[in-house]
């Protein structure tokens, strides 16, 4: 079994990206992965909250608003286990590239601003394996919440942290909450050694930036091209695909 | 005996437990060896006395009992992932329903607790650590009773009351060559498992092998400190049935 708090033995890279909303995370892994798959990797990309199995929990407890920190953290880290042994695990020890957007980071941030104790959320997640480069797109709050304000014009509940009751004003409250997980991320950048990115600078300046660490960590590593298991068309890729008439 | 309650690990920060009135009770044992009927009957005599109750199950909570039936439908889970959903419901009904009855200065009778999922866990993997960390948010019960049976005698008991399933089976485990056998091996596994937690978590280990009303007079001395009367573990036991391993 992997552990958190060393490096992990398999052949496959681990590459994740950390942030709170509005940091420009998202954009940044597709311009990687974009940029790996057209190198000629083989790819695979996860993201924060997405396994069928606890979302639907997820989300009727966030309607009915009865999550506590430890729940919330809970159906996070469930999520986040049943998407590590089906979609992480599996192509790390394959000697894939795993790309994953938000990992372990966000809840040791978050969950403790929540709440939680801080070495429990940590020894929750020891199952999880270390990731090569854990990037941590850092952006002052303001930034973030223009960000956020200009792209969809509203701000989650959870994510603005109104469940703690900080103030009822929902920007105010996502000022609070998010000012006090960038607090945490700081800390973690100085126990985990987080890459740290400075998201305020333009979208292709970030990106550059990430490539050279990338390209770094790639050195000795062989490229697994897909030859097979392409979808259908992989066969006929070889052979003159027949004309219709 | 107003033992102060305490958190198993790292507890919960927001949350401090001060001065809980209530008592927290655990009965623990295999599947299959009568902690329902037992708390049954431990339920009326605890309210007869005029102490509410409230009984707490594995697997109840609200938010994620659909969840949990889904996912064992599917019998495609990591054993961590299975650990963490039932922590998670565990904590839902920690703090959504045991905290405040404790608060409120209820009787609560857990069928089944935390070492229920300790056992599990370990039937299926080696490290002991990372699951009692999980479960660090628990808080530890005034008794843990562990109604202790032997596989001879488990056997034929949940035969006749209607057989085996997966999960009772570890099936998932393939253990045995059919049913039966893995049925054996796991329970086997399990009581194991439990012997080996006795000492450690302080269990307070009850002989199940023998009739309803031995059991459960047994439970009484046991509980009856914690309700601080201690006359009325004379009160006579109303059988619902005859028959349960005599």
């Amino acid at each position: 079994m992997p552990n958190f708090t060393e490096k992990h033995p398999y052949p496959g890279k681990l590459f994740i990206v950390e942030g709170i909303d509005g940091s420009g995370k998202s954009t940044q892994v597709q311009l990687l992965r974009k940029w790996l798959e057209a190198e000629g990797y083989s790819v695979f990309f996860t993201e924060w909250n997405s396994s069928a199995l606890v979302k639907d929990t997820t989300k009727m407890g966030k309607k009915k608003k009865s999550l506590t920190p430890t729940t919330f953290s809970l159906l996070h880290a469930t999520d986040f286990a049943d998407r590590f042994f089906y979609y992480i695990l599996p192509p790390l020890k394959a000697g894939q590239i795993v790309l994953a957007d938000r990992y372990a980071f966000t809840a040791f941030a978050r969950d403790v601003c929540r709440g939680v104790h801080p070495k429990w959320v940590r020894k929750l997640y020891n199952f999880a394996a270390r990731p090569d480069i854990s990037f941590y797109f850092k952006v002052p709050i303001q930034t973030a919440i223009e960000r956020i304000l200009r792209a969809r014009a509203k701000i989650k509940y959870y994510e603005a942290g109104m469940d703690l009751g900080l103030s009822h004003d929902i920007v105010d409250s996502f000022r609070l909450f998010q000012g006090s997980v960038l607090k945490e991320y700081d800390q973690l950048t100085d126990e985990y050694g987080l890459s740290v990115v400075d998201a305020t600078l333009d979208i292709n300046e970030q990106q550059e930036a990430v490539r050279a660490t990338v390209t770094k960590a790639l050195e000795g590593y062989s490229i697994k091209r897909r030859t097979y298991g392409r979808k259908k068309n992989v066969f006929w890729r070889r052979f003159a695909v027949p004309s219709a008439r | 005996m107003a033992a102060k309650k305490t958190y198993f690990g790292d507890g919960l920060p927001y949350r401090p437990l001060g001065n809980l009135k209530g008592k927290l009770i655990a009965i623990e044992g295999t599947d299959g060896v009568g902690r329902t009927t037992q708390i049954d009957l431990l339920r009326e005599w605890i309210e007869l006395q005029g102490y509410a109750v409230l009984e707490t199950g594995w697997t109840r909570s609200n938010l994620m009992s659909r969840a949990i039936e889904a996912a064992k439908m599917g019998n495609m889970l990591d054993r961590m992932t299975f650990s963490l959903l039932y922590a998670t419901d565990f904590a839902d009904r920690l703090e959504n329903e045991i905290i405040p009855a404790l608060e409120a200065g209820f009787v609560v009778l857990a069928d089944r607790y935390i070492y229920t999922a300790f056992a599990r866990d370990w039937m299926r993997g080696k490290d002991r650590q990372w699951i009692e960390d999980v479960f660090g948010f628990a808080v530890v019960p005034d008794l843990i009773c562990y109604l202790r049976i032997d596989i001879e005698n488990l056997v034929p008991r949940v035969i006749e009351s209607g057989g085996m399933n997966y999960w009772e089976s570890g099936l998932d485990l393939h253990l045995g060559e059919d049913l039966f056998e893995s049925f054996k091996k796991y329970q086997e596994g399990m009581i194991h498992a439990f012997d080996d937690m006795a000492e450690r978590f302080s269990f307070e280990v009850i002989d199940a092998r023998r009739p309803v009303d031995e059991i459960q007079k047994d439970l009484r001395v046991k509980i009856a400190p914690l309700l601080e009367k201690k006359k009325v573990e004379n009160a006579p036991i109303p059988l619902k049935a005859e028959g349960s391993a005599s």
